[in-house]
């Protein structure tokens, strides 16, 4: 067999051996001749209805198995509708590659029919990114953008095509390997350090874990549990930590941050020593800086160096992997534990007790109402069929910190939303990359009315793909999060925030071929909810929820986390615009 | 005051906006930029001139070490280092002044490239405050026009440079732990 073909078609060998089984995308003029390669290639294409939504679904794809996703878009809007997921795997630190046609090389820089600089507009919303310029480069240019992508700190990698290269024959020969000099991955862990922290743990006297989403990239969950239980101290898990620690196991204490629970703030406020592992001080956890954990020494473990001391200086620092670092911290915390964990034990008990005590006082519990469905109710009840164990995708602002508040995650990988960017349209394109990556699992795509009408076109994706995903619309009418904000810091001055036109949800999903229905009666949610799951195929479940039931416990911008807004009285519209 | 941040990197397009990239996002101008090749054709040294807080500048160089096409990212500002900046200048200078003009030349070692009727075109080296003073020196004596390298510096401390080795590929590295941090 001759090794002569295509730079499509060696495109599409590259990723085979990289183990793609399905991409996102959406063609157009210069990916031609890579669709055209597709054809007779047996990679799965999903096409979706806009490139934005081919990254968050990608994403979706790679938040829910760790693998890397892959999206595709043709040169110029394409290119430019994908910066939005690009930022959000940034943010994030999700494994993406991203492939965009661009227009014959000689015509680069010429103001080409479907020309932009998508090399220069991603460079900065990029792990790395690389234009090709010749065919021989290709196939290197291909295993780097995986290899960059899905190593060290993920994120997201876009490789731009000239029309040319997809079309120039060559001799394929597979790279046998690649070499990024300049990549420096630091993985084990300082053994001092290690030593070091694990006699710190001992030491404290009030020891809290805080736990993010660098958990769950590095699969080190188990490692997680058993660093939880060999110290026995209570633990807290980000928003993009959910999951990392089961929701379930007695240790958990909630979310910390602006929507976090009262105990995990107060936790975080009263630590001597703030364990921290795979996460980054995010402003929405830590509240105002100078009143952060006033108390704590702080150890701080991730695996990318420039996150040690960005925003708050760890007194010991361990840049590493948390899969390789945990059980070698483990380790050390059994080798001293004969010796050291007794001479805390009292101030232990003491610090376990005023955390449940926290916990009682102010605990976070859905609100119910019999005339009404309360947002909080729909969460728990979503809660309640899923049982910590389906997946659950969300957009972003108040039905996002509800489910997070409410909905439990017996393990990692569960939990899928847009955290760092905080883009809205997020959930339903991630859906489908999570639902294609896990067929036989039950996924919930929760929305706001908001949100839902940014990706209503990939309902179309979802019903020609036939992805049994439950869409769950938490309708109350608003931009419930920007309202929420104008209510409390602007005066109750609502301006825009009023969604007045909804579409009929069962005449909508009956248009795309499949179930719907709205609901507005607390007695109605527990059955509609199970008609949904119980349908074989998509079903869309639009929940008109109070309109104006804000997120609490609140920390206002600027504020100590420690003084959270606990509830507030039923605001009432004194004027909207 | 000017700090320098020396950054060796890979000889490929956009490197350099990647590197000036992580300054301009945060809304620092830089001050002076110098780059070239370096002995191995496949690599560049670049050396910049900001001014930027200690706090953001050390996190800034973090964030340069983490590029792909950086190859190590130092902050020469605190160790010892030696910083030399070129300066060409044109001086209009009338006939009775010709002679001084050469004499504080000499005194800065700098060079005479070219004389004329209307004056001199000369090149000193030198720290930057040496040469802020030379132009001063030299604007006394009349109109001159002034082209300015930017800093070039050099360490004096070997740092030790930690390169990545080559990475096998394809089916066979999967089995390996080349993702295996990724559940994959």
């Amino acid at each position: 067999m001759s090794n002569l073909m295509s730079g499509a078609r060696m495109l599409l060998e590259c990723l085979g051996r990289e183990g793609v089984d399905v991409m996102f995308g959406y063609p157009g003029g210069v990916t031609l001749p890579f669709y055209d390669a597709m054809y007779e290639h047996p990679i799965r294409h999903v096409l979706v209805r806009h490139e934005e939504n081919a990254c968050f679904a990608a994403s979706g794809y790679a938040r829910a198995t760790g693998k890397v996703g892959v999206c595709c878009a043709t040169s110029g809007p394409g290119a430019t509708n994908l910066v939005t997921g690009l930022v959000d795997s940034m943010m994030d630190s999700i494994p993406v590659v991203a492939l965009t046609g661009q227009v014959t090389s000689k015509l680069i820089g010429s103001d080409a029919f479907q020309e932009a600089d998508t090399f220069g507009i991603t460079r900065s919303c990029t792990k790395h990114n690389y234009l090709v310029k010749s065919l021989a480069d290709l196939p290197a240019i291909i295993h780097e953008a995986f290899y960059v992508a899905s190593t060290g700190r993920p994120g997201p990698v876009l490789v731009d095509i000239p029309k040319d290269v997809f079309q120039a024959q060559g001799h394929y020969v597979p790279v046998s390997s690649i070499h990024l000099p300049g990549y420096k991955l630091v993985t084990e862990g300082h053994s001092g350090q290690i030593r070091r922290a694990a006699q710190m743990m001992w030491e404290a006297q009030r020891p809290f874990i805080y736990a993010g989403g660098g958990i769950i990239a590095a699969g080190a969950s188990e490692e997680l549990k058993q660093l939880v239980e060999i110290l026995d101290a209570p633990a807290v898990c980000t928003l993009m930590g959910l999951g990392s620690l089961s929701s379930s196991h007695p240790n958990f204490i909630s979310m910390p941050g602006m929507h976090g629970s009262y105990a995990a703030n107060m936790g975080m406020t009263h630590t001597d020593l703030i364990i921290a592992l795979g996460v980054r001080f995010d402003d929405r956890v830590t509240g105002r800086l100078n009143a952060f954990a006033p108390h704590a020494k702080v150890i701080h473990l991730d695996i990318d160096a420039a996150e040690i001391g960005k925003i708050r200086n760890p007194d010991l620092p361990i840049v590493g992997d948390a899969k390789k670092v945990l059980p070698k911290l483990v380790k050390a915390l059994e080798e001293l534990q004969p010796s050291m964990s007794e001479q805390n034990s009292a101030h232990r008990k003491a610090w376990w007790k005023q955390v449940r005590g926290w916990q009682e006082e102010h605990p976070l519990v859905p609100s119910f109402s019999t005339s009404e469905i309360r947002p909080q109710h729909l969460m728990h009840e979503i809660d309640r069929i899923s049982g910590g164990e389906a997946i659950v995708t969300s957009d972003v602002g108040q039905h996002q910190m509800w489910a997070a508040q409410f909905i439990r995650f017996h393990h990692p990988r569960l939990w899928i939303n847009s955290g760092g960017l905080g883009a809205m349209g997020f959930g339903l394109p991630s859906a489908i990359g999570a639902q294609m990556a896990c067929p036989d699992k039950l996924v919930f795509s929760i929305s706001g009315d908001g949100g839902f009408q940014m990706a209503i076109p990939e309902l179309a994706t979802i019903a020609s793909q036939g992805l049994p995903i439950k869409i769950i619309i938490m309708n109350n009418g608003y931009l419930g999060m920007v309202r929420q904000w104008q209510e409390l810091f602007y005066n109750n001055r609502m301006c825009s925030v009023q969604l007045d036109c909804f579409p009929d949800a069962e005449l909508l999903a009956r248009s795309y071929g499949f179930k719907g229905r709205t609901i507005d009666q607390p007695a109605d949610l527990t059955a509609a909810l199970q008609e949904a799951v119980n349908e074989p195929g998509p079903y869309l479940l639009n929940v008109k929820v109070t309109p104006f039931d804000n997120v609490f416990p609140m920390v206002p911008a600027g504020g100590a986390i420690n003084e959270m807004v606990l509830s507030a009285p039923q605001p009432v519209a004194v004027g909207t615009k | 005051m000017i700090q320098v941040i020396s950054v060796l990197l890979e000889n490929k397009p956009g490197a350099l906006m990647r590197v000036t990239g992580l300054l301009t996002a945060r809304g620092y101008n830089i001050e002076c930029l110098t780059v070239a090749r370096t002995l191995d054709p496949t690599l560049s040294r670049m050396t910049i001139g900001v001014d930027v807080e200690p706090h953001l500048r050390r996190q800034v160089i973090k964030q340069m070490n983490k590029l792909i096409n950086v190859l190590q990212a130092v902050d020469l500002t605190d160790g010892p280092s030696v910083t030399r900046e070129m300066v060409l200048l044109r001086v209009r200078a009338a006939m009775e002044h010709r002679t001084a003009i050469l004499k504080e030349a000499e005194i800065f070692s700098a060079r005479v490239v070219d004389s004329s009727t209307e004056g001199f075109a000369i090149e000193a080296t030198g720290d930057t405050e040496k040469m802020d003073e030379f132009i001063d020196v030299m604007r006394s004596y009349g109109e001159i026009e002034v082209t300015r390298s930017g800093v070039v510096a050099v360490s004096l401390e070997a740092k030790k440079l930690r390169l990545s080795p080559p990475i096998p590929t394809g089916a066979e590295a999967k089995s390996k732990d080349r993702i295996g941090v990724l559940n994959a």
